[in-house]
């Protein structure tokens, strides 16, 4: 192996990089809220909401989690336009994230509601609250808290799986790693240094969610 | 020009999809055997062990499928071999697979209860022993259902080679729509397939945990 690694773009090229991390990072947000937001809703439809909507939900968590994030993209940025849909880039991916995450948060925040205990809803209406109160305070707000570790997993699984974007030309990271390849032709080392960002945002967002996790659910004393 | 019909779309689309599930299998299989070797060494009693595999999970899965792809393709690239884009893909999917499947079966073993070890060695086991008639039989009992579940997110994975030029489903997908210029179909079509792969396994690894579970069920 007689290659000279060169790092020296670097100096050159880190604007577009952090461009790309700020995308990343952006999508991630977006689709980190709104795909937790829905997520919550479509587990509500499908514990407690009404019976013509269960199905629905249902059949749209099994579509989501059976094919691939990158299918899913191209379906909604290329194909979606032949029935008179079109949006950006930037929106096609996150409305992609938000689809994404939705359906993988729904079955584990439904996961945390068919955990409460049955007498619990009965309580709450025994103290007078009303069916949405109960929901919010009994049931939602423990069942999130129960599964906070495992939604935070899948925040940090959609925000690596974003990388896919580029491909519908999405200015992310990947998509400035690509940019900086195809000027530089050093692609093992600008890809080994996007790699070296994805690690550490990853790392970072655990860390923040977890910190998250803890300022959202403070500790309750009795369970 | 030549016209597509819809049955030129699906029979292309379902050729391509041979190397979807040819992939699939292979990065399974290959990364079953690299995560049961790492596993070993994850709850074996060398420190050194430990760590390194550690490390390595945290790298696959603290990291873009798509750049360890990116970075097989490339990095082979460096030592003067012309790398086909199916060794990439096949070397990087067996290494990602490798580490979740560690990582899952890693919680298998550890969910059984350290009695167990106890037990078995005041009965005077060695490791192995320890290994092959008590702790395994009962961890690969628990292991199946997130086994096979796993194995949607291998042939899901597989979606992403399609972007380092190996020609499976997904690019089948993008070829065909070059061709035909109808994406809204022909993505549709590729979204189906992929699901008529996947929500099977994703099924039988739902009514494996519900048979496998009884013992536990009426906790």
């Amino acid at each position: 192996m007689n290659y000279a690694f060169d790092f020296g773009w670097l100096l050159d090229y880190w604007p577009v990089l952090v461009k790309g991390i700020a995308v990343t990072l952006e999508l991630t947000l977006v689709g980190g809220v709104l795909g937790v937001s829905l997520g919550v809703a479509c587990a509500w439809a499908r514990a407690l909401g009404p019976g013509w909507l269960r199905p629905v939900v249902a059949a749209y968590v099994e579509l989501i989690r059976n094919t691939p994030f990158l299918i899913q993209l191209f379906f909604i940025f290329f194909g979606l336009p032949a029935l008179g849909v079109r949006m950006g880039e930037l929106e096609a991916a996150n409305l992609a994230m938000v689809i994404n995450l939705g359906a993988y948060g729904c079955e584990i925040v439904r996961a945390g509601i068919q955990a409460t205990p049955k007498g619990q809803f009965e309580a709450g209406a025994s103290l007078g609250m009303s069916r949405i109160q109960t929901f919010w305070y009994v049931v939602l707000i423990p069942a999130l808290q129960r599964i906070w570790p495992a939604l935070s997993s899948q925040i940090v699984i959609v925000m690596l799986g974003s990388a896919a974007v580029s491909q519908i030309a999405a200015e992310d990271l990947t998509f400035a790693a690509n940019f900086i390849q195809s000027r530089t032709f050093r692609a093992f080392e600008t890809y080994f240094v996007a790699t070296l960002i994805y690690l550490a945002l990853a790392i970072a967002l655990r860390q923040g969610l977890r910190g998250l996790g803890w300022t959202l659910f403070p500790k309750r004393t009795a369970r | 020009m030549s016209e597509f019909t819809t049955w030129d779309i699906v029979r292309n689309l379902l050729l391509a999809a041979r190397w979807t599930i040819l992939l699939s299998i292979v990065s399974f299989i290959g990364g079953g055997l690299v995560g049961a070797a790492l596993l070993f060494a994850r709850i074996g009693k060398r420190r050194l062990g430990q760590i390194f595999v550690k490390t390595y999970v945290e790298l696959f899965q603290g990291t873009p499928l798509l750049m360890q792809l990116f970075l097989a393709f490339f990095g082979l690239g460096l030592f003067g071999i012309d790398v086909p884009a199916w060794l990439a893909a096949g070397l990087a999917l067996i290494l990602w697979s490798a580490a979740f499947l560690t990582e899952i079966w890693r919680g298998c073993v550890e969910a059984i209860a350290r009695g167990q070890w106890e037990a078995s060695s005041s009965l005077g086991m060695g490791y192995i022993q320890q290994m092959r008639h008590v702790i395994l039989p009962q961890a690969l009992r628990i292991a199946v259902p997130p086994t096979v579940g796993f194995s949607v997110q291998v042939v899901k994975g597989t979606a992403l080679t399609s972007i380092i030029g190996f020609v499976e489903l997904s690019k089948a997908g993008t070829v065909v729509t070059n061709a035909t210029f109808e994406p809204f179909k022909v993505y549709g079509l590729v979204a189906l397939i992929y699901f008529c792969l996947c929500w099977p396994l994703s099924k039988s690894s739902q009514i494996l945990e519900r048979k496998l579970n009884v013992a536990h069920r009426n906790h």
